[in-house]
């Protein structure tokens, strides 16, 4: 009976971890709505609904967070070992019942709720008219291809991929499509047109990311990944590489530029020209 | 078994030190052989973590080991690849399971051994050599892999081109895990045999502690699901060997090489990579959650609230956790129409796991709570479950998945689950059963400092991880320097650094307290905690064959604690209904 | 919160269990159910049971890497098949005949009998292999090698994967044959044995299909 004896009666522990607790749960709600660190504003449509999903979550999930944190400060406090004699209480069969079918409901609607953003990012395709741009990743940096004037990508041949000679994509020169095709190392889109990117990789899996458009899409070499939205904002946003690809991924990085439709239709005509040269 | 004259498993241990402790047939040395496999593999992961740690927060700062004191891109890519690898595969696939399980299934079930005790040995030697297979790898020219513990093809697939780590090293972390996933069936074997046919007499399956589920159902998930990482692990080995192309595709073009390779899927790996890694994690946390109902029901002086929903729980997360292995592929090329399916499939999944938590609540309730050390770690679980658990409903949304995907939250939700809650799980068993391991007991305030500073420790580390993927702060990047948005971010790291420093010591007080208990820690009785199962029935030490020829009979549950009418606050298993005593 | 019921309360101090008592180690005074390890024999069911579980999902593992594979690549084209795999085939059927045969006769305890049906069996395993290898062979004539396209790819890595669990079967065949068992009695050695036999029989007549068919 020694060691149990000593650990009887004893507050401080339930005390310890109350106090913990609290700070815990204090401190989270407290970063959660002073959001020191966090997401930046959206610039798409879609990024607001998922930002309205993630803020329904927060709220169920905080509420459960507290609840069961608390819950359990609670009764460690209150059935510390004081001489009292344990309760002899098998379980309860209606509230096994009861917080299953919550749990499954509020788990499963959430889910059902989030639906709805991730169909607008995923399913069905672009509005009619989108901006093409084709995507490309490869050890360590981001290309960024448009159709030009003649509204068609040319073909890529991997044979004809030389950085060396600025044919990074392999453009195959024997494809008159291909002639006009611009290729940048930056982003550049025009804002509130839909877009359409054709996400493409080299050699090993890359992951496109824009915080701002709250979108994120891996680049599957053999595969073109296909993803739309509206930019409603103009500014410039950073791009990184989300999927471990190799020593550099840690600095692919690459700039969206979003730009008015005189300022984008200006930087194209100017591509073009460097094109023609 | 006692009328037998000549028999393997005769009641006295072989004799030779080359057979009693290496060589081992008695699952009790094989369990310790595992946990101590485990505190070497945690030790190194540890201090990889402060390697990383230490890189993450000051990036400048020589640390000695490194070629000019500096963790370069690959030094960093190595170090997280093999604190993966060690944690997941050997620290928590082998110490909740192959280490507790392995010492304790049989005695809480009444048998002398496991089933097959040369497989359980062998079990344990290959595991062993894949560790050395493993740590060898950080040593061949090249040095080890950067691909990180789930290795994604094509990175790990084309060879040394795609980076420094991915020519030899790469391979020797392929065949390491091979080795281990030929191990882990062994085990898995064992385990569900065990269990099916050597349960004593009266031990029905709804009288086993939730141990013994933890570890049958988690047998269950090994055994169907390593051998699916062991077949692609054979596929990605022949793509690197020997030209074939299952998972990299036409036209890949690495560092300036065309290869030769044609029409592989990168996503196949990822599906049969994660057909195993969910059940995978699931494997790392199940016998722990067996393990917290059993602590914290034996310091509660009362039954497990909801045992049967407990069983059910149980069943179902290993049941489902088949089916929800697209959650870590929302955003990579799979169809979304998969991953909503898979996405209703893993919150569906979250179920079970809000039940386990509110039976452990319920099993508080009314109780008469005694903080031992186990306790404090088995209460400490609750809290960073719930944590760890409810960051999972963000991730398992693919639209909230686009933004989170490889973030730092993913990492805080992860090791809140496996990094903390099952270390806590282990802490509980190390702390609960040590006296009847050893027999002496752990000191309790040594136990209690170590609680309380990891407790705070890892939530000040782990919590502002979810804030760093809120600001969209990469996974498995060397350095935050080129991303702008991610300098606001440095004291953030540092804080996590300091804590992370701070927590790592703490642990050394398990250490000191583990290793110097065992000879001078406080002799303990056969059944300190006065607790009811079958293995505080027998003396300690253990005896070779468990029970000495007299194997028990079972009468009732497991959890029969402050029962109306008994004299005592516990009816022990074994005790024939005319030797209870009664109030 | 409901208590317990005084029955309830019977029952765990007083009245004894309900349930039925599963296994036995006190049990049996004859060799039979218990060998000489002391443990029952039919852990030994069980564990096979078991393993062959495991060994499914890791052919299943294959199987899906298959299908997704063909679905994918463009590379997928049909190699002709090997025609000694007809017969290797019915060498494979034949020798899960025998192994029954052989259980029969020692069923009967006519030893003579087993010992020459089980040797049979194992012979038949044998030539098996052999057939596999040049059924190999027949492949690399025809001009498909191990990294030649997909579909020979997975020709090579699934006859090789059942061609390894059968070797270890043929081992395990012998073993029984010699008669020398330490911890199984040959009842329980015979039955694990053909257990495992049918097994990678029936194992293989799925691959064969799958490759016949699927190439």
């Amino acid at each position: 009976m020694g060691s149990r004896k000593s650990c009887a009666g004893s507050a401080a522990p339930a005390v310890l971890l109350a106090i913990v607790i609290l700070l815990l749960v204090g401190s989270t709600l407290y970063f959660h709505i002073a959001k020191t660190w966090w997401f930046p504003p959206a610039i798409t449509p879609v990024g607001h609904q998922i930002d309205q999903q993630f803020f329904a979550t927060f709220v169920v999930t905080g509420i459960v967070f507290v609840l069961a944190q608390l819950a359990l400060a609670w009764m460690v406090f209150k059935y510390r070992d004081r001489g009292q004699k344990a309760r002899f209480v098998r379980g309860n069969h209606m509230l096994e019942v009861i917080w299953t079918t919550a749990t499954l409901v509020i788990f499963v609607g959430l889910g059902v709720m989030a639906a709805h953003a991730w169909g607008e990012v995923h399913f069905g395709g672009p509005a009619p008219g989108a901006l093409q741009v084709e995507v490309t990743g490869v050890q360590f940096v981001w290309n960024f291809r448009y159709p030009g004037p003649d509204g068609k990508f040319g073909r890529i041949d991997p044979k004809d991929i030389d950085a060396s000679t600025g044919n990074p994509l392999g453009l195959d020169s024997n494809d008159p499509a291909s002639k006009d095709d611009i290729v940048s190392g930056d982003l550049y889109l025009p804002v509130n047109r839909p877009i359409e990117l054709m996400l493409r990789s080299q050699d090993v899996i890359h992951s496109f990311f824009v915080r701002e458009l709250r979108i994120k899409q891996d680049t599957v070499p053999g595969l073109v990944i296909p993803v739309h939205f509206t930019v409603t904002k103009i500014g410039n946003y950073e791009i990184t590489c989300n999927q471990l690809c190799g020593l550099g991924h840690y600095h692919m990085h690459a700039m969206l530029h979003v730009l008015s439709d005189a300022d984008f239709q200006q930087w194209e005509q100017k591509q073009e020209a460097q094109n023609a040269q | 078994m006692s009328s037998h004259a000549t028999t393997v498993h005769h009641s006295e241990a072989p004799k030779g030190w080359l057979r009693h402790y290496i060589f081992s047939l008695d699952h009790k040395i094989i369990g310790t052989q595992y946990i101590l496999l485990g505190l070497s593999a945690v030790t190194i992961g540890v201090i990889l973590s402060v390697i990383m740690r230490i890189h993450l927060a000051w990036p400048n700062v020589h640390i000695w080991g490194f070629a000019n004191g500096v963790v370069s891109p690959e030094d960093y890519l190595r170090v997280i690849t093999m604190h993966g690898t060690l944690m997941v595969f050997f620290v928590l696939t082998t110490v909740p399971q192959s280490g507790f399980g392995n010492y304790f299934l049989p005695i809480q079930i009444g048998a002398p051994d496991m089933a097959f005790p040369t497989i359980n040995m062998l079990s344990f030697w290959v595991t062993f050599l894949a560790m050395i297979v493993l740590v060898s790898s950080a040593f061949v020219p090249g040095g080890s892999a950067i691909s990180g513990w789930t290795s994604y093809a094509p990175l790990s697939a084309v060879g040394v081109i795609a980076g420094p780590g991915q020519g030899l090293g790469q391979t020797l972390w392929i065949v390491s895990i091979a080795l281990f996933c030929g191990a882990s069936l062994m085990s898995a074997i064992n385990f569900l045999g065990t269990t099916i046919d050597l349960r004593t007499k009266g031990l029905s399956l709804m009288r086993m502690p939730l141990t013994v589920w933890g570890w049958f159902i988690t047998a269950c998930l090994a055994l169907l699901a390593f051998g699916v990482l062991l077949a692609a692990c054979i596929l990605l080995l022949l793509d690197r060997l020997a030209m074939t192309s299952f998972f990299i595709p036409s036209g890949d073009m690495v560092s300036g090489v065309l290869l030769n390779h044609a029409g592989g899927s990168p996503l196949l790996w990822q599906h049969l990579f994660w057909f195993f890694g969910h059940p995978e994690v699931y494997i790392a946390i199940l016998p722990g959650m067996g393990i917290i109902s059993h602590v914290l029901s034996t310091f509660s002086r009362k039954p497990v609230f909801g045992y049967r929903a407990m069983v059910y729980s149980l069943s179902a997360i290993g049941f489902l956790s088949f089916m929800v292995w697209g959650h870590h592929m929302f955003i990579s090329g799979m169809s979304p129409y998969s991953g909503l399916a898979f996405s209703i499939l893993t919150l569906v999944i979250g179920v079970p796991s809000a039940i386990k938590t509110f039976n452990w609540l319920g099993t508080l309730w009314g109780a008469r709570i005694q903080f031992t050390s186990a306790m404090l770690f088995a209460i400490g679980f609750v809290s960073v479950f719930v944590t760890g658990g409810l960051s999972g409903i963000f991730l398992a949304q693919p639209a909230l998945d686009l933004y989170l995907h490889d973030t730092y939250y993913v990492i805080g939700h992860f090791h809140l689950i496996m990094g903390v809650a099952a270390i806590f799980a282990m802490f509980a068993a190390t702390y609960y059963w040590f006296p009847k391991m050893f027999g002496h007991m752990m000191n309790e305030t040594l136990g209690k400092i170590h609680f309380w500073t990891t407790f705070v420790g890892v939530y000040c580390i782990f919590m502002p991880m979810h804030y760093l993927g809120y600001a969209g702060d990469p996974r498995r990047y060397a350095s935050i320097e080129s991303v702008h948005y991610l300098f606001a971010l440095q004291p953030v790291y540092k804080f996590i650094s300091i804590a992370a420093f701070i927590t790592a010591a703490a642990q050394l007080f398990f250490y000191f307290n583990f290793f110097w208990s065992i000879k001078h820690g406080k002799p303990a009785e056969a059944n300190p905690w006065h607790a009811t199962t079958l293995e505080w029935s027998v003396p300690t030490p253990v005896p070779h064959d468990n029970f000495a020829g007299h194997y028990p009979t079972v009468y009732r549950g497991p959890y029969e604690y402050s029962v109306p009418g008994a004299a005592d606050d516990f009816v022990p298993q074994h005790l024939a209904p005319e030797q209870v005593a009664k109030a | 919160m409901p208590h317990t019921s005084a029955t309830e309360e019977l029952e765990i101090l007083g009245a004894g269990g309900g349930a039925k008592p599963p296994a036995d180690l006190d049990g049996g005074g004859d060799d039979s159910t218990h060998g000489r390890s002391g443990m029952p024999q039919r852990i030994y069911v069980t564990g096979i049971t078991i393993g062959m579980a495991g060994i499914l999902m890791f052919f299943m593992a294959f199987v899906s890497a298959f299908i997704v594979r063909k679905g994918v690549g463009s590379d997928w084209h049909a190699f002709p098949m090997p025609r000694i795999l007809w017969l290797n085939t019915l060498i494979l059927l034949a020798s899960s005949v025998t192994i029954v045969r052989a259980r029969h006769f020692f069923a009967r305890d006519d030893r003579e009998g087993f010992r020459h049906w089980w040797t049979v069996t194992t012979f038949l395993g044998f030539l098996f292999l052999a057939g596999q290898l040049i059924a190999w062979r027949q492949m690399v004539a025809s001009g498909f090698y191990l990294a030649t396209n997909a579909s020979s790819s997975f020709f090579y890595v699934l006859t090789a994967a059942h061609g390894l669990h059968l070797l270890g079967g043929i081992v395990a065949l012998a073993y029984v044959g010699r008669g020398k068992l330490r911890r199984l009695t040959l009842a329980t050695a015979t039955e694990v044995a053909s257990l495992y036999w049918h097994f990678m029989d029936g194992l293989w007549v799925f691959l064969f299909l799958l490759l016949l068919l699927g190439r």
